[in-house]
């Protein structure tokens, strides 16, 4: 019962700052909101009982790309947005489209009412520690994956400096 | 116990936002935000059916989504200055460039 109602109050969190990132005039309030939404989402996490996700969204979107965006959003942002026309020309289509598409998933999903059609859980016990299960994934059976998305970072770390720079040589 | 299907339509209504931010917003910024935001709804998602089959690859997925958010931050954010520094804007109807 306590489960549930923590998961209600995040939820209502998540979804409402959620709105609130999407419908600000300014893009500083809508980052602060984004980090609202951030830190519901990794609440959630921990409801679940994945300590090591919780950890990483905290450390990584929390710490790390969340005070990028903040730092770019105060760089770049400019008095001028703040007066002008927050949402595009094309929004009432853009707001059916997302609308019917929500629609859809939730049609798919409800499945005439009997909820999801998932399959039978397995016969196993959790992983009694998450970390430690998270760790042990990441270096055995996915070594390459580890491998290659580090490869990535290096890529875009890269790719970031080339592009801010000021002139190409 | 909570039923995995509040985490997907939770999942599905997070989603359904950003796509609504992506499409609607003219500050380029907040696009990218709403990108996050669609990326959580994913990793959520991840996050609760990893736990109804009781296995962490779908924990270890929503890592590597979370490297791949990084790295779009990265990037996008570099793409932003690049733009700013040319255009003196973020606002996607001016960017036209490529239109005729």
């Amino acid at each position: 019962m306590l489960e549930l109602g923590t998961f209600i109050v995040l939820s209502v969190v998540v979804l409402v700052s959620a709105v609130l990132v999407i419908t600000r005039r300014n893009a500083v309030h809508s980052a602060i909101w984004l980090i609202v939404t951030l830190f519901a989402v990794s609440g959630i996490y921990l409801l679940q009982h994945a300590e090591f996700l919780f950890a990483v969204q905290i450390i990584l979107y929390v710490g790390g790309i969340m005070v990028l965006f903040l730092f770019v959003v105060m760089l770049v942002d400019i008095d001028v947005a703040l007066k002008q026309a927050r949402f595009a020309r094309q929004w009432h289509v853009a707001l059916l489209t997302a609308v019917l598409l929500l629609a859809q998933v939730g049609y798919a999903l409800y499945n005439h009412g009997q909820g999801l059609n998932l399959p039978a859980r397995p016969m196993v016990n959790a992983p009694a520690h998450n970390t430690q299960a998270v760790g042990m994934a990441l270096y055995q059976n996915y070594m390459l994956p580890v491998e290659i998305a580090s490869v990535l970072l290096l890529v875009a770390m890269v790719g970031a400096v080339i592009m801010a720079k000021r002139k190409l040589e | 116990m909570i039923p995995t299907e509040y985490y997907i339509f939770l999942g599905s209504g997070l989603f359904t936002i950003g796509v609504i931010g992506v499409l609607t917003r003219r500050n380029v910024l907040i696009i990218l935000m709403s990108i996050e935001l669609i990326l959580n709804a994913v990793n959520i998602n991840l996050m609760a059916l990893s736990q109804y089959f009781r296995s962490v690859d779908g924990q270890v997925f929503a890592i590597f989504v979370i490297t791949d958010a990084a790295a779009e931050a990265a990037v996008g954010l570099g793409l932003i200055i690049a733009l700013f520094r040319n255009k003196e804007t973020v606002n996607a109807d001016d960017i036209d460039l490529l239109k005729w």
